[in-house]
């Protein structure tokens, strides 16, 4: 019998707590203010690799776009080393933390300037293409949800364990599509509902 | 070394449809999802140190030049593992009402008024032993739009960082005894009883400071256990 903590909604006022600098303008008056624990920029100033910028969109079961949500990022860095005790491999000298936070704004859009990751280790050894792990938490949602992003001009996607497991006729919702740009956009939506529902993983 | 996360742990947590609380309907995956193995992006997770929060930041009665309004309140607690292990180093984030029942959010426009000297927001990091502690005032219960004369009952909303991205937890904190629990669908979309009151907290008459502040402790127990060496050929 488990004993953890339930999750419950991250609610629609998340934004002055955790966004405060950001997208959402929960302050027009300038009243109040408070600082980011987390930036949706995640690019330090001695990070290599390509500097890319992710935008899009999460909508709802009636497509229209969530205007109230958080998007929460975790990605390895250009090595496919991530920040974190629980990857043992020699960390890069590098400050970059590979967590990123953004809010949506009235469009309901969410951006993030960080570079690309590298491929990770996979189950049994094999890599796995390029990817971010997505997290999602707004109003409506009383627990987050997961997916991840991989990249429209990845050869590696063809052969990563994790999409693989994916129906292919669903393998598209999460792709990221280049728009190209100086540095390259790519563009992520995620659909909650519908026929393009996003594939959302239990992890 | 790492830590299996078993989905099980998960059981009692609120389903994604929750028609009882409206916004669910259109915000929830309505095909099944999909389990797959945990991989080094799943068992790892960002770690934010001491240097994430500033001295004072888990205070919200010292954030403008005068005291805010309310009954000022010590709330203070462990993060736990599953194995009621401390989570140390762990990032801490809160958010709440003033003690009338409002939120400086733009988008609360409910007649209560705001207070100058509250802006609700705090974070802090827990200590060696998993302790994290944060002063503020009761926050006040607020009207939404639900359902009919909806009221939602007192509540912190606590952000909180674990061993992994996988034990990511975003909560609401309750207080003991509120007369509105019966009708808050976002309460009661935890509906396993026990795992329900793991969300309320317990009134601390101990660490009370007399004269001074109410304390209220609230024990947070995130997913991970068993630390087990880490088999780079099967990260389930």
């Amino acid at each position: 019998m488990s004993e953890i903590t339930p999750s419950q909604t991250v609610g629609p006022f998340f934004a002055y707590g955790l966004t405060p600098v950001g997208r959402c303008d929960w302050d027009p008056n300038g009243t109040y203010s408070w600082k980011n624990s987390v930036e949706s920029n995640l690019v330090t100033p001695d990070v290599s690799g390509t500097r890319i910028r992710i935008e899009g969109t999460v909508f709802d079961g009636d497509n229209k776009p969530i205007n109230d949500c958080m998007i929460e990022i975790w990605q390895a860095d250009a090595q496919g080393r991530y920040a974190s005790p629980g990857d043992n491999r020699s960390l890069p000298n590098t400050q970059f933390k590979g967590f990123g936070r953004s809010a949506t704004d009235k469009a309901g859009i969410f951006a993030f300037d960080t570079i690309k990751p590298g491929a990770v280790p996979g189950p049994g050894g094999k890599p796995q293409a390029p990817h971010i792990v997505v997290a999602i938490f707004s109003r409506g949602m009383l627990r987050q949800v997961y997916t991840r992003l991989y990249f429209s001009d990845e050869a590696a996607n063809a052969a990563d364990p994790v999409l693989g497991l994916v129906p292919a006729d669903r393998r598209g919702t999460l792709i990221a599509h280049k728009e190209g740009g100086e540095p390259p956009l790519y563009r992520f939506n995620v659909h909650m509902q519908g026929d393009n529902e996003t594939v959302f993983f239990e992890i | 070394m790492s830590l299996i996360y078993p989905t099980k742990s998960l059981e009692n947590f609120p389903k994604h449809l929750t028609p009882g609380y409206k916004s669910t309907v259109k915000r929830s995956p309505t095909k099944p999802l999909m389990i797959i193995p945990h991989t080094l992006s799943e068992l790892t997770g960002p770690i934010y140190g001491h240097n994430a929060v500033q001295e004072g930041d888990n205070d919200l009665t010292k954030q403008h030049k005068g005291e805010p309004l309310g009954e000022r309140i010590i709330v203070h607690g462990q993060v736990l593992d599953e194995d009621r292990r401390p989570v140390k180093n762990a990032l801490v984030e809160l958010w709440q009402a003033n003690a009338c029942g409002r939120y400086v959010h733009n988008v609360d426009q409910h007649p209560a008024p705001l207070d100058p000297n509250f802006t609700g927001a705090g974070r802090t990091v827990t200590d060696d032993n998993g302790a994290y502690k944060f002063i503020t005032v009761k926050p006040g219960a607020y009207p939404w739009g639900n359902h009919p004369n909806a009221w939602r009952p007192n509540h912190i909303h606590f952000s909180v960082f674990g061993h992994s991205f996988v034990s990511r937890l975003v909560t609401q904190m309750y207080f003991p005894g509120d007369y509105l629990f019966p009708f808050d669908p976002i309460f009661n979309s935890v509906t396993d009883e026990k795992a329900r009151n793991r969300m309320v907290a317990s009134f601390d008459l101990e660490n009370t400071v007399p004269d001074w502040a109410l304390a209220f402790k609230f024990d947070i127990v995130l997913r991970g256990r068993e630390a087990t060496p880490l088999d780079n050929d099967d990260h389930h």
